[in-house]
Parts: structure tokens; sequence; C-alpha cells
């Protein structure tokens, strides 16, 4: 969840998203979910010559499955403190798998172990 | 996981235009959609590019598109869109989204 907490705090801004095929569009954030669905207004297609689809458009939904890259402006990113978080999350997700191993093996006390991966991810989830 | 907060609700009985993962146009009236984005158009129509003559428009009714295969929803300015001239507007069409 840290990286759409990180798009939350760049919505008002102006950013740049390049799909997977190749099209690039300029826009102001307007919103964003948990599968980085994204909302972009007044936007305008970087190529106009060569993608003349989206000329009468102006707001638009981008599903999150076809996001190549999101450009992002520099003045408004904080590197050292995503990546500190970055960080931070990596190793809470960790922790979390171990401690949820080690439960499990001691509620199962020599028992075929059970697959605690939805535990797992609920925890990720919830921290 | 909940509903995304990302919705799509300001689209409802406007006309919008879609973008497929295999770079088809779609355009036509928004009637509804779910968590996954499948989406149900009336009125629609593709619009096929090409590079040696204009958009050519082929009507197709009531669609449903999987939200698998969708990868933009925009809103069409219908002022805007009546000025275009699509027998001016020449362009590849688009690639396919890969993944």
């Amino acid at each position: 969840m840290l990286f759409y907490s990180f798009f939350k705090s760049l919505v008002g801004k102006e950013i740049v998203v390049e799909l997977k095929n190749d099209m690039s569009l300029h826009g102001t954030l307007d919103s964003v979910d948990q599968y980085l669905n994204m909302k972009l207004l007044d936007i305008a297609v970087t190529d106009a010559e060569k993608f003349p689809h989206m000329l009468a458009v102006k707001n638009i939904f981008i599903r999150g499955s076809v996001i190549r890259y999101v450009h992002l402006p520099a003045e408004e990113v904080d590197v050292q403190q995503l990546q500190d978080a970055s960080r931070r999350d990596a190793e809470q997700a960790k922790h979390s798998t171990k401690t949820g191993a080690a439960a499990a093996a001691a509620a199962g006390k020599g028992q075929p172990t059970k697959d605690t991966r939805p535990d797992q991810s609920d925890k990720v989830a919830a921290s | 996981m909940s509903a995304p907060t990302s919705t799509l609700d300001a689209f409802y009985g406007k006309k919008v235009l879609i973008i497929t993962n295999d770079g088809r146009t779609l355009v036509g009236s928004f009637q509804g959609y779910d968590q996954t984005i499948n989406v149900v158009l009336t009125d629609s129509s593709e619009r096929v590019y090409s590079s040696h003559q204009g958009i050519q428009t082929v009507p197709l009714g009531a669609y449903m598109v999987r939200g698998d295969n969708i990868a933009i929803v925009g809103e069409v300015n219908e002022e805007e869109d009546a000025q275009l001239d699509f027998d001016a507007i020449k362009a590849e069409p688009l690639r396919h989204i890969v993944h």
C-alpha cells in the first residue's frame, strides 16, 4: 500500500503516464486507487501527431495494469524519504512472513504445516 | 479487497471513448461498470484508424467490454468531437498493450 499512499500525495499534480502500448499522456492526477488505476484531468497526448485518437477527450480513467511508467515532478518527490519508506515496508513484510511461519509451526505442533499465506497478506495489508 | 476509490461514476450517461488492449477505439454511451472495470456501452461504434485513409466508423450497438481488455476510458467532449474532420485524420492503428 506504500505506493498507493505515495500517489495519493501527488493528487493535483501534473504527471506523465506512459502506457504499455507506447502512448504517453500528460495531465493532472485527479485520483488513484489500490490497483493504481488513475484518473487524469485535462490530458494531452505527448505525440498527438502519431496518436490523434483522443483529440476530443479531456478527462480519462487509466487502468493501472496498462501503465508502464509514471514520470513524476522531481520537486514533489522526496526520493530519500521514499527509499526509506520502501525499505521499512519490505522489512516489515519480511518480519510478518517469519512470525506467520513460526506461529503456524507452533500451532501445528508437528502436524503438516498449513498454508498461512492468506494470513500473511492480511498482516501486510493491515500494517 | 474493498471497491476501488477511483470510480467511473462521473461517466454515467456520457459519451465515452474506450481504448482496448488490442488497440481498438470504441465510442459509446456509458451505461455501467463494475469493480473489475467491465463496462457496458450502448449506441457504440468502433473508430478504425488507418494511415492511408480517414477514420472509418463501424456501428456496433450495445457492447460489454471486459475490464481485462480495457486500457483507457475517456469522456468525450461532444462539441469538440463534432468539429473533428474524420476524413482528414490519418494515423497508424494503435499498438497492442504488451505486458
